[in-house]
């Protein structure tokens, strides 16, 4: 954290769902009372480039943008998008990359965002019904069962958050 | 403060509820990153919003809605002010009975663009007064703001956006209403024919507007004086009450005047840094310097020469933070006021806070690029790579234009040799087969999408038709149906309107071959590439003037072209 604001860095390719989970975590910490912003660039990414969004919660936040060494969670959704993003994690910051999801989870690739998510969840103090409220705000109600389920996975294995 | 009203919401769609709550009567525009989702937004929201076949007329409609008394919102990225440049320095003159608010959405770094124009220098060159909202919050406030300006002084307002404040998301508090004019024509020929006779007065008329405004702004709501200290309290979080429509006391209301919070003390001698700023760049700097007396400015054209003369007199220090040009460096030095700017290296690209805090230490070595990206590519299944494999295969000089399709210059395809504005590759295209040799003028191409040919395509073909290059020339149109690199709007070639409702469509064989070219050749690039290979072959060997139309759908956008045609014709039967 940086003067009480937490700085998280989305990123991956563009169709992976990268703003979608950006969306999801503003809309759950914004369920939460924090103070949000949420940042990106749209047009020329969603021909299959390289994607970021970032998102800032606290008290008050100023700038939208995390700047480069200032992020506490870089949240990466492609393995070839480690290295760029890298630079924005500031010392002690944690990376989440698709490895953190277990090989035994089965997880269909479309849900890869959200269940990032609930890897992320396990860090950060906000409670478990702003998480479901934000992923069903988020998505059609098709996809509900499958990412709420993702996300369930995700958040109550391994380690809880330090 | 009730949960319900704190919406999370980008800086565009915040435009587009206060263009909702505005009584908007019509939003126009071409689609163009970072603007185009405004009137999307607008259309979901219920309002009317119509996208126009470029910028020019998208102003020029909005104009006739303003002449009418009512209101109007016109939508563009930067560079779309250039197309609609025209109008709007003489829509200056004339002014509006209703509202005018034209959005420029600047995109500093160059996330989608090809140049990082300031279109601040517009509201200079034009005359027009010009507002730079910060957050979402103030994308609503400042558009309401430009509406009552608009009004007050019959003129048109910029509201200039960028990229950060387009797409980031913030939350927005407070909502109010503001009543709806009755549209009525009331004439008034020396107002509005701008003939010299007319004009002259009309210019004259316009320089005292600027000046009155300029006297508003000095103690207008718009701009906000932080004193030192400021950057540390949560002032911006708690400040607003409510977000009801009724709510009465907003902070952009056109009455009142007053900075947001007065100097609660005295700041201490000899460490006192004050930054003057606009737009986003407020937000880096507020989180950069929490210790730093800040004059945020909201309307920057006129600048209120007075209040920044008093402030940066009141500091020991004052430095210009801005994005871009160093445009109020240059409007306040211009002033007689001593003021700090940037180094040059800090010009290109976009600020932040780490690149604010170099400029305040005065540090101007060189930055560190980060990794590079992976590149944005044309799609696997992109109806676009079979011609762009044949023009690459016959060794084809291609001048190019503006669209996904310009994704075909780079590797591996890298068949595309020019590519500047929109429309360009007509005229590029024959002004190459003037001059070159003829061998290699044979080998020239000009490559366009639908949307960009309908935009500012057209023209360059009557250019073709009347001045025809001695080898003649060949044209490809590449129609997938829709506006594919801004997010797949529709535009008069699809025959559905902004919110995909059916409409009159232009065909396109049917104007090329109108404007008087023979050989005219539709293919779909897919089912038939040999064909299109043929055709091409053909085409550069006649010595003629050749178009081809290569139409397939967009393969993002065929399933939805699909469902609107469904419905269209369900429609259709239903009133037989």
């Amino acid at each position: 954290m940086t003067n009480g604001v937490s700085n998280v860095v989305f990123a991956g390719l563009g169709g992976q769902g990268v703003l979608k989970g950006a969306d999801i975590l503003a809309d759950a910490v914004l369920r939460a009372g924090f103070d949000v912003k949420k940042s990106e660039i749209h047009g020329m990414s969603q021909r299959g480039g390289s994607v970021t969004s970032d998102v800032r919660f606290g008290e008050r936040v100023l700038s939208p943008m995390v700047p480069v060494g200032e992020a506490d969670y870089v949240v990466v959704l492609s393995p070839d998008q480690v290295e760029r993003n890298r630079p924005y994690l500031r010392a002690g910051g944690t990376l989440i990359t698709p490895d953190a999801v277990p090989a035994g989870l089965n997880l269909n690739p479309r849900s890869l965002n959200v269940a990032l998510l609930g890897v992320l969840s396990r860090y950060l103090d906000i409670s478990e019904d702003h998480w479901h409220a934000a992923i069903r705000a988020n998505l059609p109600e098709k996809a509900h069962e499958a990412n709420l389920a993702a996300f369930k996975a995700t958040r109550g294995c391994g380690e809880s958050g330090k | 403060m009730s949960e319900s009203c704190r919406m999370l919401v980008s800086g565009n769609e915040a435009i587009a509820l206060a263009a909702l709550d505005g009584a908007v009567a019509l939003g126009s525009g071409y689609p163009g990153t970072p603007s185009t989702e405004i009137l999307e937004q607008f259309s979901e929201l219920g309002g009317n919003a119509r996208w126009a076949p470029n910028e020019k007329v998208a102003l020029e409609v909005a104009m006739g809605v303003a002449f009418a008394g009512a209101r109007a919102i016109v939508t563009m990225k930067h560079v779309g002010l250039n197309v609609a440049a025209d109008p709007l320095f003489t829509v200056a003159y004339s002014g509006v009975d209703g509202a005018l608010v034209v959005v420029s959405a600047d995109d500093p770094g160059m996330a989608s663009s090809q140049n990082e124009q300031d279109n601040r220098r517009f509201a200079v060159a034009a005359g027009v007064p010009m507002l730079e909202p910060s957050d979402s919050q103030e994308a609503y406030d400042f558009t309401l703001a430009a509406i009552e300006i608009s009004e007050r002084w019959h003129t048109p307002v910029l509201l200039r956006m960028t990229t950060r404040v387009c797409h980031s998301k913030t939350i927005l508090r407070e909502r109010r209403r503001l009543d709806a004019p009755e549209p009525r024509f009331r004439r008034d020929i020396k107002g509005r024919v701008m003939i010299p006779a007319h004009a002259r007065p009309a210019h004259r008329r316009l320089r005292a507007r600027l000046a009155e405004m300029q006297a508003w702004n000095e103690t207008s709501p718009l701009n906000r004086l932080e004193p030192c200290g400021a950057g540390v309290s949560p002032m911006l979080g708690g400040g607003r009450a409510s977000c009801t429509p009724e709510g009465g006391q907003d902070a952009c209301s056109l009455q009142g005047g007053q900075d947001a919070r007065p100097p609660k003390e005295a700041c201490p001698a000899g460490s006192r840094l004050g930054i003057v700023t606009s737009g986003v760049a407020y937000m880096h700097a507020r989180e950069a310097a929490p210790e730093a007396s800040i004059l945020k400015l909201g309307m920057t054209y006129p600048l209120p020469i007075e209040k920044i003369r008093a402030f940066a007199k009141s500091v020991d220090r004052c430095v210009v933070i801005e994005e871009g040009d160093p445009y109020l460096v240059e409007q306040l030095r211009t002033a007689g006021i001593d003021v700090e700017g940037k180094a040059e290296l800090f010009r290109f690209g976009e600020l932040d806070v780490k690149r604010v805090r170099r400029i305040l230490a005065n540090e101007a070595t060189d930055e560190p690029p980060l990794p590079p990206g992976k590149p944005p590519a044309l799609c696997t299944a992109c109806p676009y790579r079979p011609v762009f494999t044949a023009l690459r295969k016959h060794d084809c000089i291609v001048s190019g234009d503006i669209g996904c399709y310009t994704l075909g210059a780079l590797p591996p395809l890298e068949a595309m040799d020019s590519q500047t504005v929109m429309g360009a590759s007509l005229g590029t295209g024959l002004g190459l087969r003037h001059v070159l040799p003829p061998e290699e003028a044979r080998r020239v191409v000009s490559v366009i999408g639908d949307s960009t040919f309908i935009h500012s395509g057209i023209t360059g073909l009557v250019e073709m038709v009347y001045n025809p290059p001695p080898t003649g020339h060949v044209l490809v149109i590449l129609d997938n149906g829709t506006t594919a690199m801004t997010g797949r709007q529709e535009h008069p070639g699809t025959g559905r309107t902004l919110d995909h409702a059916p409409t009159n469509k232009v065909v396109l064989e049917d104007l090329v071959r109108a404007v008087g070219i023979q050989r005219v050749h539709v293919v779909d690039p897919v089912a038939d590439p040999a064909g299109f290979e043929r055709l091409l072959l053909d085409s550069l060997a006649s010595n003629e003037l050749a178009v081809i139309i290569s139409r397939r759908p967009c393969i993002l956008a065929a399933g939805k072209i699909k469902e609107y045609e469904r419905a269209a014709a369900e429609k259709c039967g239903a009133c037989k």
